[in-house]
């Protein structure tokens, strides 16, 4: 819904569509000028037949504003994404790694000696059990944590969004983690989670409960990560809800509720619906960092216990800065293969949603 | 049918919106406890950092009371110089990082331009770039360009990180002010540029907040390039140094909690303020993305 309203501000703002003052120069009409840029527009549109120079010229003109507003957002994208991009994917094709880079040692300048190799990274790794071990994991630490995040925020949500006495200090106490930076937060958990002198397991011992190896077991560390990313995370999923619940209108509450509806009716039948444009878009974010997610694991247990938490972004990040010799072509073809990976995602998430008549 | 149901309802039916007893306890319950989840773990940081290094683990509450903590973390160690290091590295990107967003989200917002549709699909796309793919590249860069150690790399950096979702949550904003306000600056005479600058900047302030918040938050919590461009105890921002505190070879709770608190406590209370706003601005962006 929101899409069609920017949309169609969109075209009473600029006169039609994406090159629409160009096009209609070129049909000669004019009368579809935009407001902004307006005057400019109007008075070439109507003896505007001159041509593909002519044409550019005056598309120059018209929105000469508009690209030196973006011009240091495409500087800023190209040299610091573009081509770091192009070269991690040239990188991820050599053989490269800490000895033959070029580098610096005290005055001596040493030029890079690796070669071009091909696909040969790219075949080593996916011959290689470790990637899709990796990959197993990877994606079940994103959905475990995405699903549960979510859950938990929709349900804290609904609860908030209710008539209730002192909802605003509950708000404020939930959204708490949010404001604290993840790193520090992480310490607190790692410091809970401690297997001798930790808190957890104190209490658990009060409890008659023998102690967990939160980090030290395999499984224990899996189940430690995905809580503490999910007490991260929980927070900006409440606050996304809430906004999405707040937008549903009281009425229809009411008319389901003079229909009969019970509670699970109207919460199925309304509430769910009205926040899936939210969900969805939150849902692929959180997915998206969640799948990227690296202090947590990184700095709760670098990974282990043997290599057991290591998700493709800390085992790239491995790869290039902790092992040694730094392996930087292996670990640039482990990014590239995340990006493939991370697009197919959203291609396919997206013609989902698609599907199902979402305008997304 | 509505109405025989309503007819056939019991007498002392609840007014909306009215709980019963039962139900009450059960939502204040459940409120009561994830409240208590999502404060404790922060809060704990706060109680131990005050405890002597020796009981760090202990379960009690502070028995003795100290601040030893604190002035050794200030006095002993680099956390200044880390925490000097973070501040330079964060205004600096929160500055440039705004200031870019702002002006190409607002070309976004009110222009239709050739070229726009890919940029906007840039943006997008570039949001979910891991930090795997470019961590490498600009490491290798940075290196050659002698920027390893120097604050200028992270900063540059982490535009990146911030630059993009930034440019699109503006949008967003500027989406929301109405053109009206842009052409009675254009009647009166004003350039584009002006009515950005005078008229649509100013109305956009919490959009402003926000990202600009927003930047702060990424900048001073990012993990894996400080740790991967910084090293040597001098050059380390916070993310960073925390960590030699806790480190295979040793930990020293009692220091890490103390600089943990100092860390923590002008985040959480900047963010208090920018909260409120913070939470109109994800939600104005997400439906609108």
């Amino acid at each position: 819904m929101a899409v069609e309203t920017t949309r169609r501000a969109a075209t009473a703002d600029a006169g039609g569509g994406d090159s629409g003052a160009a096009r209609a120069g070129g049909r000669g009409t004019g009368n579809e000028t935009g407001r902004t840029g307006g005057s400019e527009s109007a008075s070439s549109g109507t003896g505007g037949r001159g041509g593909a120079v002519a044409g550019l010229r005056r598309a120059a003109q018209v929105h000469w504003y508009a690209w030196a507003m973006v011009a240091p957002v495409v500087a800023v994208i190209a040299t610091i994404v573009g081509y770091p991009l192009l070269r991690g994917v040239w990188l991820s094709l050599t053989d490269a790694d800490e000895a033959n880079v070029e580098r610096v040692i005290g005055v001596n300048h040493l030029p890079a000696t690796y070669r071009f190799t091909g696909l040969d990274n790219y075949e080593a790794i996916l011959g290689d059990s470790v990637f899709w071990d990796r990959l197993g994991w990877t994606v079940v630490w994103t959905v475990g944590c995405v699903g549960v995040t979510f859950l938990l925020g929709l349900t804290l949500a609904v609860m908030l969004n209710r008539q209730v006495r002192g909802r605003s200090f509950y708000r404020i106490g939930m959204i708490v983690p949010w404001g604290i930076p993840a790193f520090v937060s992480v310490f607190a958990w790692k410091m809970l989670f401690n297997e001798k002198n930790g808190l957890l397991n104190k209490v658990l011992d009060g409890g008659g409960i023998e102690a967990v190896p939160w980090l030290g077991d395999p499984v224990w560390a899996k189940v430690a990560v995905i809580a503490v990313n999910v007490w991260l995370g929980v927070p900006f999923m409440i606050v996304a809800m809430l906004g999405a619940l707040q937008g549903i209108p009281g009425e229809l509450y009411e008319a389901a509720e003079m229909d009969g509806a019970g509670p699970w009716q109207r919460f199925r039948n309304i509430t769910l619906p009205g926040v899936r444009s939210v969900s969805s878009t939150v849902v692929l974010l959180s997915t998206i960092w969640t799948f990227n997610m690296f202090p947590v694991i990184y700095l709760l247990t670098r990974g282990g216990p043997e290599d057991s938490t290591e998700i493709l972004v800390t085992y790239a990040f491995r790869l290039s800065f902790i092992n040694s010799p730094r392996d930087y072509a292996t670990s640039a073809a482990w990014g590239v293969l995340i990006l493939v990976l991370l697009s197919l995602f959203t291609v396919v998430y997206r013609r989902t949603l698609r599907r199902q008549g979402e305008v997304w | 049918m509505a109405l025989t149901k309503t007819a056939a309802a019991p007498a002392r039916r609840r007014r909306r919106g009215e709980r019963g007893p039962l139900a009450a306890l059960g939502l204040h319950t459940g409120l009561l406890t994830a409240t208590a989840v999502a404060l404790f773990p922060p809060l704990w940081l706060l109680v131990t950092s005050f405890k002597p290094k020796s009981e760090s683990f202990t379960t009690a509450l502070v028995r003795h009371f100290t601040l030893d903590n604190y002035t050794h973390v200030v006095a002993d160690t680099y956390f200044l110089t880390w925490l000097g290091n973070s501040l330079l590295v964060v205004v600096g990107t929160t500055l440039i990082g705004v200031f870019v967003a702002a002006t190409a989200g607002y070309a976004l917002s009110r222009f239709r331009f050739p070229g726009m549709r890919p940029l906007m699909w840039v943006l997008l796309i570039t949001q979910m770039f891991p930090m795997a793919v470019l961590i490498v590249p600009l490491y290798n860069t940075m290196a050659s360009l002698g920027l390893l150690n120097q604050p200028v790399g992270l900063i540059v950096t982490y535009l990146t990180v911030a630059v993009p979702f930034c440019a699109w949550m503006m949008k967003g904003f500027f989406d929301t002010v109405p053109v009206d306000i842009d052409e009675s600056g254009r009647v009166d005479g004003l350039t584009p540029f002006g009515t950005f600058w005078r008229l649509v900047l100013p109305l956009a302030r919490p959009g402003l907040a926000v990202t600009g918040f927003y930047t702060f938050v990424t900048a001073w919590a990012e993990v894996a390039y400080a740790t991967a461009f910084m090293t040597g105890e001098e050059n380390l921002t916070l993310a960073g140094g925390l960590q030699t505190f806790v480190n295979r070879y040793g930990s020293d709770w009692g220091s890490m909690t103390a600089a943990a608190v100092i860390v923590a406590v002008p985040a959480a209370v900047v963010f208090g303020f920018a909260q409120r706003h913070l939470v109109a601005g994800l939600t104005a962006g997400a439906t609108k993305s």
